[in-house]
């Protein structure tokens, strides 16, 4: 082929690309997801991804799709880059037939730039668990949906954990309580909820920057070293997460009192460390292990066909478990958004309905296979964040298994809400936004 | 804790860590001298050294689907060596053959470009998972020195010091006293001279190449050990940075002596400053004292001096 | 044959020492702006303008303003990533400030503020040269970048860092925000680089130019002709950097809408900007934009034809993506080190000549 040629085959490319899949001929669903396999955040953005295709897969192959309508699963590479992520947006938003159903962006950064076009292009966006955490208030972000929890109620939560271990809220006065995060939108969250925390509680808080990537941490952990904190709690992500807990093992900080943020507790995260790993501790709203119902369907109806998207014995890691329960949230919704309308050929907009009526409650998950996976959820219009409850899991070195180390803690609303009321208003003075009224 | 010995150990941090970003400085000054390009490749090359001596040891690697068994570590170190050496030829082969006598920027952003190859190359043949690299380097803290002194002193580290002395001897011997060891400071001297008495450019260049692409596979495996194997590691390279301009381009002792300084420099900082200003100073710190430095030795500490003439 | 001189002659100075003075380059660039500025808006949808063409368009401007820096006055710089965040920062601060004032006038402001940051980096360059400058130089990206992460008040106390652009109207159109038509989005950009575009073309033929192509040529040599290398330098710095911040003020509020320091603007964005200059051309306008050009569509080309053409799973074509991209770097420098600017002249040359090889 000549060059000539190939220009034109490239250029006709790019110019059919919006209009890609216009002539198909049945109603599918379309769920996009926007994936990290490329980066220096890819060992965690594999196994979410993962599991998002593996999923879908099994539907379509186990159940001809949801409630019988085939789902399309449209992957963009954004190598946890913003403008990637822009770029991939834009070009899987108006995949035919349906739209992008929900938008799943798995970035902090990504997130926030999809906030104020989600109610422009009108497809909701599911930042489970990460994101900004005032898209809590649906009053003001009526189509970002942030449930299982948030990472305001996850330090309540953590703060809870530690609260327990010392013996009540009351003898955390005193106590020590440092965060070590990564410098970042993200690795800020927690700070103002600490701060509020430590106030309240009388615990001396102090925050750890670390930069991105985060290779070197010698002069945070010499600092912990020296002022020796009760606790550390780290909100990290990539080799960040492996390199403090080798870190902390070196200057033998009990790791049974190091709590990560829920993306600082994959087995990618403590595997680097070995033995030194044991007894690390870190957030969650789901199990681990691939002993569920779900997970043996996916290797019979996935795996076996040879259709897997990753490795089979790496079903059941943490990640991989993360990136489930969220597709099987988006699911639950698009399903409850084909009730509530009556119809088949759901839209974006009556997925966003599905969202927030969306209740999948502890006998429903049974039915999906996932018992005592997690909790049951309820959405309702005012709150998005659903019931953000939140566990502590541990680290089994010798046993490479993470395992429930606590039962779920509800979040401390009375700290929680009111910043979160503050920063949602803020968002919506800034872009003349009116809040809606929820009745 | 006394105040003193935890000054002392931040400054002995400093030095290790130091010690860590000079092996990978080490790197870029041994093709900057010879050749006069600033390889940018340098993180990339040490990532992919790393890569591929993960690749002899594991049993999910490409060389036990082929041959069904794996290396021992003394046999995988030299493999992985051979790997490095036959990745310079290849490079001289494509690349810096046909861009002989550019500028540098050019020769800089070529090496970019060799960059993103390595880097898709990495990712395709080994995948982006993190691998735990274990080749037996001890690993934690030092308990003889923490018990008996209280005195924090990572062990992976003076492993590392230990293994960048040895490897500044043995360039030094290399650069003294060999034959092509004359040859390539003659060539860092004066390209033309040097081919003018029957030196051979190519040669010299895989030669330097190679040298660097193993000093890479030292500096992967200890950043490997340190961190596990993955794509982060060849962002290391940005920390050798200010240890390159403090120290010269040009200047093996250079690299060491930088490297230290800026350790220790970034450390104390950090410890001691960070906490009044919010923290994360560490990164522009290092900068900022180079820049210090530069201003009053434009060509770095122990660069050479920079002759000009109309 | 289509592209020759001949017969066109000039018969005052002022003809001669125009910006194109051979007619088919007039023709040809009258023909490009009226495309983008009459043809393309009509036409454009969401993908091209918010994925490629605004990109395109702020990379360019953001490539012109180093290209004046490094290609014109031949200082090289790694702090464009910084200088980007300082006109993103102080448009965001300023249309806090002043929500009334008309946007384009903050957004020139926004350049004022970045040339006078950009004058204060500009200093080492007096005594510090070559590639010890241009680490140099990322003391100010490291810093800069440090400083609007750790200080509230440059993000408005926001609980993350993030800023978020408010939706500006531009005469009564929405230039920004989610709510802005891809054709207003477009042609403010266009509008405004198109000026700048034509501006700088004229800086670098006149006085001020010469004298910074005489400092990058030889400092010694031009110091001893008589220029001045502080006026030359820091005012090749300050003319950089106000580029490098309207474009950094437009990267933020019209393409991204939202951003944080540390990703938005780190130093892969300073190296991306380098990379568009010197795969371009150095020390020329046009290569700026075909840098451009290349650094934001080919990645995108690539991906779709791998992914939508060939059906490549979207992870693997990452991989491949970034190593063809690589290699394409590699071979054309190798074909052509003076960059794709240089490409287009000899194909111009060839052009002149064409259809008979004398």
């Amino acid at each position: 082929m000549n060059l000539r040629k190939l220009t034109g085959v490239a250029v006709a490319a790019v110019l059919a690309l919006p209009m890609f899949a216009s002539h198909a001929n049945a109603y599918e669903l379309v769920i996009p997801t926007l994936d990290y396999r490329t980066g220096p955040y890819a060992p965690n953005g594999i196994p979410l991804a993962n599991a998002y295709s593996d999923y879908i897969n099994l539907l379509n192959e186990r159940d001809g799709g949801i409630e019988g309508v085939k789902i399309k699963h449209v992957d963009c590479e954004t190598g946890y880059n913003t403008k990637k992520g822009v770029e991939c947006y834009e070009n899987i938003k108006n995949t035919a037939p349906s739209r992008a159903l929900a938008v799943q962006p798995f970035s902090t950064g990504i997130t926030y730039q999809l906030i104020p076009k989600s109610s422009v292009d009108e497809i909701p966006i599911f930042s489970m668990g990460y994101g900004r955490t005032s898209a809590a208030n649906g009053k003001v972000f009526p189509w970002v949906f942030n449930f299982p929890a948030t990472y305001w109620s996850q330090a309540t939560a953590l703060v809870q954990y530690i609260a327990d271990q010392e013996g009540g809220m009351a003898s955390l006065k005193g106590k020590k309580i440092y965060l070590v995060y990564h410098n970042s939108a993200y690795g800020k969250e927690p700070i103002r909820t600490l701060e509020a925390l430590a106030e309240k509680y009388g615990f001396e808080y102090r925050g750890l920057p670390v930069d991105h990537p985060g290779q070197e941490q010698k002069a945070t952990w010499l600092q912990i070293r020296k002022e020796r904190p009760d606790w550390v709690l780290m909100w990290g992500w990539g080799v960040m997460n492996q390199v403090a807990i080798k870190e902390a093992a070196s200057i033998r900080f009990p790791m049974d009192r190091f709590i990560g943020v829920w993306w600082s507790g994959s087995e990618n995260d403590v595997l680097p460390a070995g033995e030194a790993a044991d007894g690390y501790l870190s957030g969650t709203f789901h199990a681990a292990g691939g002993d569920f119902a779900l997970h043996d369907d996916i290797r019979k109806y996935v795996y076996d066909k040879g259709m897997g998207a990753g490795d089979r014995d790496r079903i059941g890691e943490v990640l991989y478990n993360r990136g489930l329960v969220a597709v099987m949230w988006t699911v639950e919704a698009i399903r409850n958004a084909m009730k509530i309308h009556g119809t088949k050929e759901v839209t974006p907009a009556m997925v966003r309905d599905g969202f927030e009526s969306l209740e999948v409650d502890e006998a429903r998950l049974a039915e999906l296979g996932l018992k005592d996976f997690t909790y049951g959820i309820k959405i309702t219009c005012e709150n998005h964040e659903g019931p953000g409850r939140v566990a502590v899991q541990q680290w089994d070195a010798k046993a490479k298994k993470w395992s429930m180390a606590s039962k779920f803690y509800e979040p401390l609303r009375e700290i929680t809400a009111p910043l979160i009321e503050a920063d949602s208003m803020a968002y919506a003075k800034e872009n003349n936004v009116t809040p809606r009224t929820c009745s | 804790m006394a105040f003193d010995l935890f000054l002392l150990e931040v400054v002995i941090s400093g030095l290790m860590t130091g010690v860590m970003y000079a092996l990978v400085a080490l790197g870029f000054v041994l093709i900057f001298k010879a050749s006069g390009v600033f390889n940018f490749a340098q993180g990339v090359l040490a990532l992919f050294a790393a890569l591929a001596l993960y690749d002899f040891l594991a049993e999910d690697g490409w060389f036990f689907a082929v041959f069904g068994f794996t290396l021992p570590v003394w046999l995988a170190i030299p493999a992985t060596a051979l790997i490095m050496i036959l990745l310079a030829w290849v490079i001289e082969r494509a690349v810096l053959r046909f861009l002989v006598k550019q500028e540098e920027i050019i020769l800089f952003m070529a090496t970019i470009g060799l960059a993103f190859v390595l880097e898709g190359l990495g990712d395709l043949l080994f995948g982006s998972d993190v691998k735990p690299l274990d080749i037996g380097i001890p690993q934690g803290a030092s308990d003889w020195l923490l018990d008996n002194f209280n005195l924090y002193v990572e062990k992976l580290e003076i492993v590392a010091a230990a293994t960048a002395a040895v490897l500044v001897t043995a360039l030094a011997i290399f650069f003294q006293k060999t034959r092509v060891g004359r040859a390539l400071r003659a060539v860092a001297d004066d390209h033309q001279a040097a081919l003018s008495v029957g030196i051979s450019l190519d040669k010299i260049w895989v030669i330097v190449w190679s040298v660097s692409g193993i000093v890479a596979l030292v500096a992967g495996i200890m950043w490997g050990s340190k961190s596990g194997v993955q794509f982060s590691l060849s962002l290391i390279a940005l920390k050798a940075l200010p240890v390159l301009i403090l120290g010269g381009f040009t200047s093996v002792p250079g690299a060491i002596v930088g490297g230290l300084i800026i350790g220790v420099g970034e450390k104390v900082a950090e410890v001691y400053v960070g906490p009044l200003v919010g923290g994360a100073i560490e990164n522009w710190f290092a900068y900022v004292l180079a820049l210090g430095f530069l201003l009053f030795r434009p060509q770095g500490l122990f660069g050479e001096r920079i002759i000009e003439r109309v | 044959m289509f592209y020759r001189e001949n017969g066109q002659f000039k018969s005052s100075y002022s003809a001669d020492q125009a910006i194109f003075p051979i007619a088919q380059d007039r023709v040809f660039v009258i023909g490009i702006l009226l495309i983008a500025f009459c043809g393309v808006p009509f036409v454009i949808n969401e993908y091209w303008a918010n994925a490629i063409l605004v990109p395109l368009l702020v990379y360019a401007l953001a490539g012109l303003g180093l290209n004046i820096l490094t290609g014109y006055c031949g200082q090289v710089s790694l702090g464009t990533g910084a200088f980007m965040a300082v006109g993103a920062y102080a448009s965001f601060k300023l249309v806090g400030f002043f929500p009334e004032v008309n946007y384009l006038i903050l957004i020139f402001v926004s350049g004022l503020v970045t040339a006078a940051v950009g004058v204060v980096f500009g200093l080492p360059s007096l005594r510090i040269k070559g590639f010890y400058l241009a680490v140099a130089t990322l003391a100010a990206q490291f810093f800069l970048i440090w400083l609007f992460n750790k200080v509230g008040w440059f993000y408005d106390h926001s609980p993350t860092g993030m800023i978020t652009v408010r939706p500006i109207d531009f005469f009564g159109v929405r230039v920004t925000g989610p709510e802005a038509t891809p054709a207003a989005k477009y042609l403010f950009t266009l509008t405004i680089i198109a000026t700048l575009t034509l501006t700088a073309k004229n800086i670098v033929r006149g006085r001020v130019g010469r004298s910074w192509m005489a400092i990058r040529d030889m400092d010694i040599a031009a110091e001893l002709i008589g220029i001045k290398p502080l006026q030359a330098k820091l005012s090749a710095f300050a003319v950089s950097s106000f580029y490098i911040g309207v474009a950094g003020a437009l990267y933020f509020g019209v393409y991204l809408g939202s951003a944080e320091p540390l990703e938005a603007f780190d130093i892969n964005q300073s190296f991306y900007v380098l990379f568009i200059i010197i795969i371009g051309g150095l020390g020329s306008i046009l290569g700026a934009f075909l840098g451009a050009a290349f650094i934001v569509l080919l990645p995108v080309l690539m991906k779709n034809l791998m992914v939508g053409g060939f059906g490549v799973a979207s992870g693997t074509a990452g991989h491949v993506e970034i190593l063809l991209l690589g290699a394409l770097i590699i071979f054309f420098l190798i074909v052509e080190p003076h960059g794709l600017a240089r490409l287009w002249q000899i194909a111009k040359e060839k052009l002149r000549l064409w259809p008979f090889p004398h």
